[in-house]
């Protein structure tokens, strides 16, 4: 499509989708304080023009090789993805670092999530900003979360990759330390640190494989470029444990609760929603995909720990007593069955992962809403003062059951498709070890359908507690605005799930031909 | 020895060392004459500016030499030599600005202060080109002799008079060292030439067995190591950073550790055109000046020391300036780290000896540039004339003077290594990448996980800068001189109409425009790396 270093509509559109929200952080910090009003619409619009520039990335996608519906074999000599639109410029050669970003099926419905999401929760600042509101700076730092995000699920240059991943940290301690709970200055600084841990991992993991092959251009370096194997192992040791901080995988994620229950109601949509798809995006396309022969030899040791995550995450979640805190801890079961799936390097094990990926985004940005929804009215979280939601607030709990249904994974709506192939692709990988997984990952499926219900029968059922009969039980229309696209989008996907499935194929099967 | 006596000097490649030392007296000239403030302050700016330029000028003529013996030559003004010569020029004038309110508050005496530091940028711009040991040694104390005086140059307070004695007693201390380890070296090999040392070392006895030079190896790099404030031969350096005027710590953690690893780089790897100098046959690789094999242990674990050491105590640290000092002992582990490379054969490659002496000073470039910007927000958020203060001091100061704090954090984030201070994320990209490329990945791993143990505190800093203002602060300025040291509260601390904070005293514009600089140069080149790996590659 794009000759190196020629710029077409695509490579503007993929510029564009990492520039817009940059821009409008700038112009955002330019804004006197005094409209912050005038500035929250602002940064609104430029989130809003992001999304449709990243959701029309997929023009042009149908008459390309990896295209959406045209799944055609990998042509021999061409492995690693194959992007709908490229942008490749020189940045510092000393580095071997270029600005190369490109899109396929793999990043896609990321990117569309990401600036859906970011959208929805500027929408939702500029109804109501959290304390000690400054809603701009707020607006702001959202927007540049949002860039190192859509930045690391285009880059295509691995140390673009890094830096894009690097970027995401500072404003995210920001947003949780200055808007979040009563414990958010030790919460933001376990974040910080603890993902900090990560991404220096990730960059010695990184140059070690651009050291080694002499590149750093993930297109040529997907399927190995013929690195030593002992190179593929160390550097996926690196990278996977890099990775497994960001998604998290037990026992590295003991980030995540603090961060995610601390966190204002936007962090934490942003936080579960996509920050975390960081890491098994990361682990599809640059760990498995750059040292597919250390992915090889690691698979099951990937595979114990993501069971492990899942039963941990679900028993820890059976004796949780705060709503926040729940939700958060039901994260490390999903990205568990996300990991399990992945860890079989199946194309149904991959598929599923990226489909519950974005599903887990989807529903987990819902339930974070919602939270947020019940906590600012009944000023409490604690699952024991929440009883009888439904008498006070019927549509309120009724949403909140719904997402909680969805994210246990009842078949029709979107977290079904997710966990129900993960388990089906470890049973397909055969052999003692992967069925006793497939086993065990299908009984944390059981008990996320029991830690679930008990929330529900805690929150919604009931006689109702002082707290929520008091509580307003009026939804406002911002509210409602920022849930309906993921209600949407939980039934879309549900009923539909070829919409990502369909985009992802043919990248998933050119990836596994390319580590084979 | 061999040369003839009568030889001709280059005066050309001696230009900036002249334009620099003539500085000196220019300074003292026109305070003697003149005896105005600004006087002295032009005839510097004028000196430090015609020095870097001379600087540069010189080293994009091509390599000159001169005060040769054969092949040998003392003073080589190599594009190394230009670079460090203009990199010393620009860090002067850099520091001056910050000493504006300083001088202007009477705090020093304008004409000694300028006349001590222009002295010390002579020494720095020669030790850029010094091509034997003795000239080294010279030109390096001839940078940090002016610094004794200059931390204890202030007219109140005693405690200048106790940072300067350290920094005395522990750097005379130093050269010593340097020095004995030199003329053991001289003793095994007759020769002190960077250029010919290698060879000389390298034809002798091999170095397991030749006590005297391995012992001789050993005492330079460990000499040059106290001037680099590297773990163990750190402790003067946060005493002395908190007890000088925040512009001499300034100075100290910019510039004379630059002067530390520009010597360090000399004797450690290649020394400045040492390629061309001996021109030995095609194909076999030029022998660094001390043997690698002995250096190379030594500064793999004064690196892992250095930037673990620095970062964990750093972690503890109340004081700003003692904070910021902990901090630069930790990056001159990180500045050191390349070089540990050589630890291991793999390392010893003349490819990877350059990657790893290139990536050394790309990193010190990153890194003065940002300490300097730090330093600065610090003088320009402070009182005019007081010291660092307590970390507790700066509470809401992002608040107060958005654009300043802003600077501060970016500088504290690049040091930390983390977008948006992409500088210094560069800085360290560059320096994992070299010891990678050196076969070196234990040492990476450990640079990277010490990034982390670093982020605490810097993170730290920056939420104190951001946190909201103490009560105490907006009742107004009694608050305000309860707060400041008692040596600041002299005619210095004028109080602010605005009544805004207590330190809400508007920064001199030099100040002001120095941190603009120096914040300005280090987004460009965080955006532009390109530049300083290229530089640094000369």
């Amino acid at each position: 499509m794009t000759g190196l270093g020629g710029v077409d509509l695509g490579g503007v559109g993929l510029a564009a989708t990492v520039g817009l929200p940059a821009l409008g952080a700038l112009t955002l910090a330019l804004f006197p304080a005094r409209l912050d009003r005038a500035a929250r619409i602002t940064g609104t619009v430029f989130a809003a023009a992001t999304l449709v520039v990243g959701a029309l990335l997929a023009v042009g996608a149908a008459d390309h090789a990896g295209g959406w519906s045209a799944h055609r074999p990998a042509p021999v000599g061409a492995p690693g993805p194959r992007p709908w639109h490229e942008l490749d410029l020189a940045w510092v050669p000393g580095l071997d670092l270029r600005f190369h970003l490109g899109v396929d099926g793999v990043s896609y419905p990321l990117v569309v999530l990401t600036a859906l999401l970011t959208l929805l929760c500027c929408g939702h600042l500029l109804w109501r900003v959290p304390a000690p509101g400054r809603g701009r700076t707020l607006v702001a730092l959202l927007l540049v979360v949002e860039v190192g995000i859509l930045g690391t699920f285009l880059a295509l240059d691995l140390v673009l990759f890094f830096l894009f991943f690097e970027v995401v940290l500072l404003p995210t301690y920001a947003v949780i330390a200055v808007w979040g709970g009563e414990d958010r200055r030790r919460a933001a600084r376990k974040f910080a640190l603890y993902t900090l841990f990560g991404s220096v991992l990730l960059l010695v993991g990184v140059l070690t494989v651009t050291t080694a092959a002499g590149t750093a251009d993930l297109v040529a370096l997907t399927g190995g470029a013929g690195l030593p194997r002992g190179t593929q192992l160390a550097a996926f040791t690196l990278l996977a444990i890099a990775f497994a901080v960001k998604s998290p995988l037990w026992p590295l994620h003991t980030w995540l609760p603090d961060a995610h229950t601390q966190a204002p109601t936007v962090g934490s949509v942003i936080l579960a929603g996509v920050l975390l798809k960081m890491g098994t995006y990361g682990l599809i396309r640059v760990a498995v995909g750059v040292a597919p022969e250390g992915a090889r030899r690691a698979a099951a040791v990937l595979g114990i720990l993501a069971v492990a995550a899942i039963l941990v995450g679900s028993l820890v979640c059976l004796a949780q007593t705060e709503l926040k805190r729940l939700i958060a801890y039901s994260s490390v079961g999903h990205m568990g069955f996300v990991l399990l799936g992945i860890a079989t390097l199946s194309a149904t094990g991959l598929q599923a992962a990226l489909i519950g990926n974005v599903a887990h985004g989807v529903i987990t940005g819902l339930l974070f809403f919602l939270a947020g929804a019940v906590k600012d009215r009944a000023h409490t979280g604690d699952l024991a003062d929440l009883g009888g939601l439904r008498e006070s607030a019927p549509r309120l709990a009724g949403l909140l059951g719904f997402a909680a249904v969805a994210s246990l994974g009842l078949p029709g709506l979107a977290g079904f498709w997710g966990e129900a192939f993960a388990v089906v692709a470890a049973w397909q990988r055969g052999g003692p070890l992967w069925t006793t997984l497939a086993g065990l990952a299908a009984c944390g499926g059981a008990l996320t359908a029991a830690y679930l219900l008990r929330l529900l029968r805690r929150v919604t059922h009931g006689p109702a507690s002082p707290a929520v009969l008091t509580l307003t039980p009026r939804l406002a229309g911002a509210e409602l605005a920022a849930w309906a696209p993921l209600v949407l989008l939980t039934l879309v996907l549900g009923l539909a799930p070829a919409l990502v499935l369909g985009v992802t194929e043919a990248p998933v099967g050119a990836l596994l031909e390319a580590i084979r | 020895m061999v040369g003839d006596v009568s030889q001709t000097v280059d005066n050309v490649a001696l230009l900036p060392a002249y334009l620099a030392a003539g500085t000196a007296v220019l300074v003292l000239l026109a305070d003697l004459a003149v005896a105005r403030r600004g006087a002295t302050l032009g005839a510097f700016v004028a000196g430090a500016a015609a020095t870097g330029l001379a600087a540069v000028l010189v080293g994009l003529d091509g390599v000159r030499r001169t005060f040769c013996v054969g092949t040998a030559c003392s003073y080589q003004a190599t594009g190394r030599a230009a670079l460090v010569g203009c990199l010393f020029a620009l860090l002067s004038l850099g520091v001056l600005a910050l000493s504006v309110p300083l001088l202007r508050a009477g705090e020093v005496p304008a004409g000694e202060y300028c006349f001590l530091l222009a002295c010390s940028m002579t020494g720095g711009v020669v030790l850029g080109a010094a091509g034997d040991l003795i000239t080294l040694v010279v030109a390096l104390e001839t940078l940090t002799l002016p610094l004794y005086v200059l931390v204890g140059l202030r007219r109140r307070g005693v405690a200048g008079a106790e940072a300067a004695l350290t920094f005395f007693v522990v750097s005379v201390v130093a050269t010593a060292v340097t020095l004995l380890g030199a003329a053991l070296l001289y003793a095994a090999t007759g020769v002190v030439h960077l250029s010919a040392l290698g060879t000389a070392l390298a034809a002798g006895p091999s170095p397991r067995e030749s006590p005297l030079a391995v012992v001789g190896a050993v005492l330079v790099v460990c000499g040059l190591a106290f001037k680099v404030a590297a773990v163990p031969f750190h402790a003067w350096a946060p005493a002395t950073y908190d007890g000088a005027p925040v512009p001499v710590a300034a100075y100290l953690s910019t510039a004379s550790k630059l002067g530390g690893v520009v010597a360090l780089l000399a004797v450690v790897g290649a020394g400045p055109g040492a390629a061309a100098a001996s021109a030995p046959p095609a194909g076999s690789a030029t022998p660094t000046p001390l043997p690698a094999e002995v250096t190379g242990p030594v500064l793999a674990v004064v690196a892992v020391l250095t930037m673990t050491v620095g970062n964990l105590v750093a972690l503890r640290q109340r004081r700003m300036v003692r904070l910021l000092a902990w901090s630069s002992v930790a990056q001159a582990g990180y500045v050191l780290a390349p070089l540990g490379a050589l630890a291991l054969p793999a390392g010893r490659s003349p490819e990877a000896l350059d990657t790893a002496v290139a990536a050394a000073v790309a990193y010190t470039i990153f890194f003065v540039l940002l300490e300097l910007a730090a330093f600065a927000a610090v003088v320009a958020l402070r009182p005019v004339a007081a010291d660092g203060g307590e970390i507790t001091d700066y509470q809401g100061a992002a608040r107060r003077r958005p654009w300043i704090g802003a600077a501060l954090v970016l500088a504290l984030v690049g040091l930390a290594g983390l977008p948006p201070g992409l500088a210094g994320l560069f800085a360290k990209v560059v320096v994992v990448r070299s010891l990678l490329a050196g076969d070196a990945g234990w040492l990476a791993v450990v640079v990277a996980l010490n990034a982390v143990v670093g982020l605490a505190y810097y993170v730290r800093v920056a939420a104190v800068l951001y946190a909201p203002e103490p009560a105490a602060s907006r009742a107004g300025d009694e608050a305000a001189a309860s707060t400041t040291p008692p040596e600041a509260a002299g005619p210095a601390a004028r109080p602010d109409g605005s009544g805004s904070g207590p330190a809400a005293v508007r920064p001199a514009w030099a100040v002001v425009t120095a941190l603009a600089v120096a914040t300005v140069l280090a987004i460009v080149v965080g955006f532009a790396p390109q530049l300083v790996l290229s530089v640094s590659a000369m």
